[in-house]
């Protein structure tokens, strides 16, 4: 079904050193919720992060309502994305699960999401398709991504064009089935979601993102990532 | 040496069929240099997204501001 009065949206938002974009993340996400008229709530879930982001958080409680920002801390040696959905999940109350970075990478009006929303159990973004696109990336960085994507395709069939994207709505249901099944850490963590939703027969639908380049802070791609990626892709195709 | 014991295809289909997986692999190979690259090619860049976002993030630094937050 479409999004209506009843949804209820829960942005889970992990954050490691995220103190300069969480605020304005937060910003944008509320005054999108609002315009559109959607319920919601967001979670956010720091890993103990030593810049500060915590305090950043509690004070962004106090403006905007304890039933609106929710801030938890884990600390943990092995901080994934997982560990934080699993930790996050447990405080949502709403029906529909958005999952996002907190760097301000993804820009993205989630009133298409909304619309995009035409009874799927997931609504992925994608940067390869329709005007979905980036900014800031040199013709490496392109080139190593359409060349990750494309073995990706090869390998796996996903059925969706951009799995390492980490723009993502889910049913709340689907996700706890997913998080269930799902081994894989970082974000190998992703690509493993949508690769078991399609086992499941989940239906999956797209929007495109337009991915602009870290705000504040370093981009993490590096050579033990591409690595690791490799590592990790070979095993989806092994095991599913 | 790649024939099964006992199966004796005739020379010609032999000649056709051993170079078959290399020029499979060729081909795949030139596949995906082609897709590849017209990916590449044709990966967008979001100017207005990036502009529309600086406008953003002055609004909340200002509206933050105003609201208390203390950066």
């Amino acid at each position: 079904m479409a999004a209506d009065r009843g949804d209820k949206f829960s942005v889970l938002l992990p954050t490691y050193n995220e103190r300069e974009n969480l605020p304005l993340v937060v910003w944008l996400l509320v005054r999108t919720f609002r315009q559109s008229g959607i319920s919601f709530e967001i979670i956010i879930i720091d890993d103990g992060s030593p810049d500060g982001t915590q305090e950043i958080a509690e004070q962004l409680e106090k403006i905007y309502g304890s039933d609106k920002i929710i801030v938890r801390e884990i600390i943990s040696i092995l901080f994934s994305s997982g560990t934080a959905y699993i930790h996050g999940m447990k405080h949502a109350t709403g029906n529909f699960i958005v999952i996002m970075d907190a760097d301000l990478s993804h820009h993205v009006s989630l009133y298409s999401i909304k619309q995009k929303e035409g009874n799927f159990d997931i609504v992925s973004g994608t940067r390869y398709k329709g005007n979905g696109g980036v900014y800031g990336w040199d013709l490496k960085r392109k080139l190593i991504s359409r060349g990750a994507n494309f073995i990706t395709q090869v390998l796996l069939r996903p059925g969706a064009s951009d799995l390492t994207g980490s723009f993502r709505l889910y049913r709340k249901e689907v996700l706890q089935k997913l998080m269930e099944k799902c081994v894989s850490k970082g974000y190998v963590f992703q690509m493993e979601m949508i690769v078991r939703a399609r086992q499941l027969g989940y239906t999956i639908g797209e929007v495109p993102i337009s991915f602009v380049d870290r705000v504040y802070g370093e981009s993490k791609l590096g050579g033990n990532e591409i690595v690791s990626f490799l590592k990790g892709l070979l095993t989806l195709f092994a095991t599913t | 040496a790649l024939a099964p014991p006992g199966l004796r295809l005739p020379a010609p289909y032999r000649q056709a069929l051993l170079p078959l997986p290399v020029y499979l692999l060729v081909a795949f190979g030139c596949y995906s240099l082609a897709t590849v690259g017209y990916r590449l090619a044709t990966f967008n860049d979001c100017e207005e997204a990036a502009a529309e976002l600086q406008e953003h993030i002055s609004a909340a630094r200002e509206d933050l501001r105003r609201r208390g937050l203390r950066f």
